[in-house]
């Protein structure tokens, strides 16, 4: 039996997991309450965060324990936490379920993290369209400001902590922690340019610290059950449950909440396996930006940050995109890449030309116009937006179109060579 | 900028003062410039769900900030519409999930039942039919979103029932 749904999800089978009395009957806040009733020396809660192996979750898998030891606690001034919940990542729809039915697990890791970094105010950016997910997380808000467990004085223990909600108004680039940032203070989602890193620059110029919406979440649970729970339930380095929503051609697309190297195969057949019993040609293990692999490498694999980048890949954000044999490889790619195209936000030249580039000429090849060139200056232009780019953005284009192109390369010559597809012979629409 | 100016008046009314003083409040006092985006979404809403100048210049009136802050950050999100839009937006995803499980034959279907294309709006003004990015509900796909609600697991049964619903 694989064990499911522990941490983020450890309410979904609950009635109204969302409330604030469900959150209570499973021990939620019992950890919040007892750091403030005992006065916790923060320094032992960062050394159980850093010890259960806990990886951020919104796609790069920083050690999170490391990343809030870059703040300190006693330095003067302003600090603030800030939540990533503007989920954009293609494949990705994780933090959208935690936000609508796990609400305070979210607030309580949030204000933990305030409490060892000594932050008193913290944000959380949702993205604009998650209506019913804004929704859920602010009334969860209302409902602990209600039982004193956030503003002034909480629990008469003399510390501080307001949490808010921001919105934001479609925008993938805002997915970016500097971005974010620069939209939180009402501009445009232009990344910055690091360092200096958010831990000394961040909100407001002041030092911040900002995870992913299933990184905060997973925190009461650790601290409640012990880092060494969580590290042994993952493999080594690789700590804990993830998330992984798995979508695509999958007979029971879902979000699946189970351990960290779980194997490929059975996160597959757990999704009920490949619909109407086609066979499986490739998947995204990690949303749209990283890299594609071929289903024989894919089957031997297990789902774990340091598994899938020795394969080449990437955990990313956990976005497990299936594809059967029927998928057009080029059709699928230059959705992916007009994809980038569109939501390049435009300051660094080589992503805004290069995006435009990659997105045209594929779409060219697709419908019948390639040329034998073509693969070369895709390739090129690849290469050229690689590393050259203030954020990853750049990076998160070109993978697609190398990897796509280096394990299904018949493909796209065919398309070339014969102005339609493969899989039937048809022209694209 | 593109920019279709048929509206010119525009103001907000006591309720939607307030609920951009509430955003405003979250903010550090300095920094009221953070409330643009909440104030945005606002005004759109109370505009029929599009901004023109005058909304626009109304939200640089009110959180006290030079008008190119607002125009900026207006052109920049994709949410924000710059022209009017008919009464329902129907916003469908057709990214790498949503085109795995046939948004092609979504869009294909409201194109034929609405008579229009991607990106246009019913001789009627009463629907607006956009092509847009990943909503973040991939497991459910294909998926678009009308208004505030998303509707997920589509199919062109669904659609018609959806489109029933609002005529």
């Amino acid at each position: 039996m694989i064990a499911v749904d522990q941490i983020c999800f450890r309410a979904n089978h609950l009635p109204e997991p969302w409330t604030l009395k469900t959150y209570e009957s499973l021990g939620g806040y019992a950890v919040w309450r007892d750091i403030l009733k005992n006065k916790t020396d923060p320094t032992l809660l960062l050394e159980q965060i850093k010890n259960s192996f806990l990886r951020g979750r919104g796609g790069a898998g920083f050690p999170t324990g490391l990343k809030w030891s870059f703040i300190s606690r006693n330095s003067p001034g302003q600090k603030y936490v800030v939540c990533n919940s503007d989920e954009g990542e293609p494949g990705t729809c994780k933090d959208r379920d935690i936000l609508r039915y796990n609400p305070h697990q979210l607030i309580e890791g949030m204000a933990i993290a305030g409490y060892v970094m000594g932050a008193t105010v913290g944000y959380n950016y949702i993205r604009g369209e998650f209506n019913e997910p804004i929704n859920r997380f602010h009334d969860a808000l209302k409902e602990a400001y209600a039982a004193g467990l956030l503003g002034n004085n909480i629990l008469n223990a003399g510390f501080n902590f307001d949490l808010y909600h921001h919105i934001g108004a479609g925008a993938y680039i805002c997915g970016e922690e500097t971005a974010l940032l620069e939209s939180l203070e009402g501009k445009r989602g232009n990344p910055r340019f690091k360092p200096p890193f958010p831990a000394s620059y961040g909100l407001y110029g002041c030092p911040t610290t900002i995870n992913n919406t299933e990184t905060f979440a997973s925190v009461p649970v650790i601290l409640e059950k012990g880092s060494d729970w969580f590290l042994e339930m993952g493999k080594p380095k690789n700590g804990g449950m993830k998330i992984f929503s798995v979508s695509g051609h999958v007979n029971r697309p879902g979000n699946f909440e189970v351990p960290l190297g779980l194997p490929f195969k059975d996160l597959l057949e757990m999704a009920g396996g490949v619909r109407n019993g086609y066979r499986l040609k490739a998947v995204i293990p990690g949303g749209s930006s990283a890299p594609l692999l071929p289903a024989d490498i894919m089957m031997d694999l297990d789902m774990d940050f340091d598994s899938l980048a020795h394969a080449g890949s990437m955990l990313g954000s956990g976005a497990v995109i299936i594809m059967d044999e029927t998928t057009c490889m080029v059709k699928v790619l230059a959705r992916i890449a007009h994809f980038y195209f569109e939501e390049s936000c435009g300051q660094c030249t080589p992503c805004r030309e290069g995006t435009g580039w990659m997105s045209r000429i594929l779409h060219r090849i697709l419908h019948g116009q390639g040329r034998k060139e073509h693969l070369t200056l895709l390739d090129n232009v690849a290469q050229n937006i690689m590393g050259r780019t203030i954020c990853a953005l750049g990076d998160a284009a070109a993978m697609p179109v190398q990897s796509f192109i280096k394990h299904f390369r018949s493909e796209f010559e065919y398309h070339i060579e014969h102005g339609a597809c493969n899989l039937g012979g048809q022209q694209h629409d | 900028m593109d920019v279709t100016v048929t509206e010119t008046v525009f103001e907000f009314n006591q309720h939607e003062k307030a609920e951009i003083d509430i955003w405003v409040a979250q903010y550090p006092l300095e920094q009221k410039r953070s409330a643009v985006i909440p104030a945005l979404h606002i005004a759109q809403k109370a505009n029929g769900g599009w901004l023109s100048e005058a909304a626009m210049k109304a939200v640089a009136d009110y959180l006290g900030l030079p008008q190119i802050q607002v125009f900026e950050v207006a052109t920049f999100y994709s949410m924000f519409e710059l022209a009017p839009v008919g009464k329902h937006k129907l916003c469908v995803c057709t990214n790498v999930a949503c085109l795995l499980n046939g948004s092609d034959d979504i869009v294909a279907h409201l194109k034929k039942r609405l008579k229009i294309g991607l990106g246009e709006t019913t001789a009627d003004k009463q629907f607006t039919l956009k092509e847009v990015e990943c909503l973040g509900a991939c497991v459910n796909a294909p998926v678009l979103q009308l208004g505030e609600e998303y509707h997920e697991k589509l199919t062109p049964e669904k659609v018609d029932a959806l489109l029933a619903g609002l005529e």
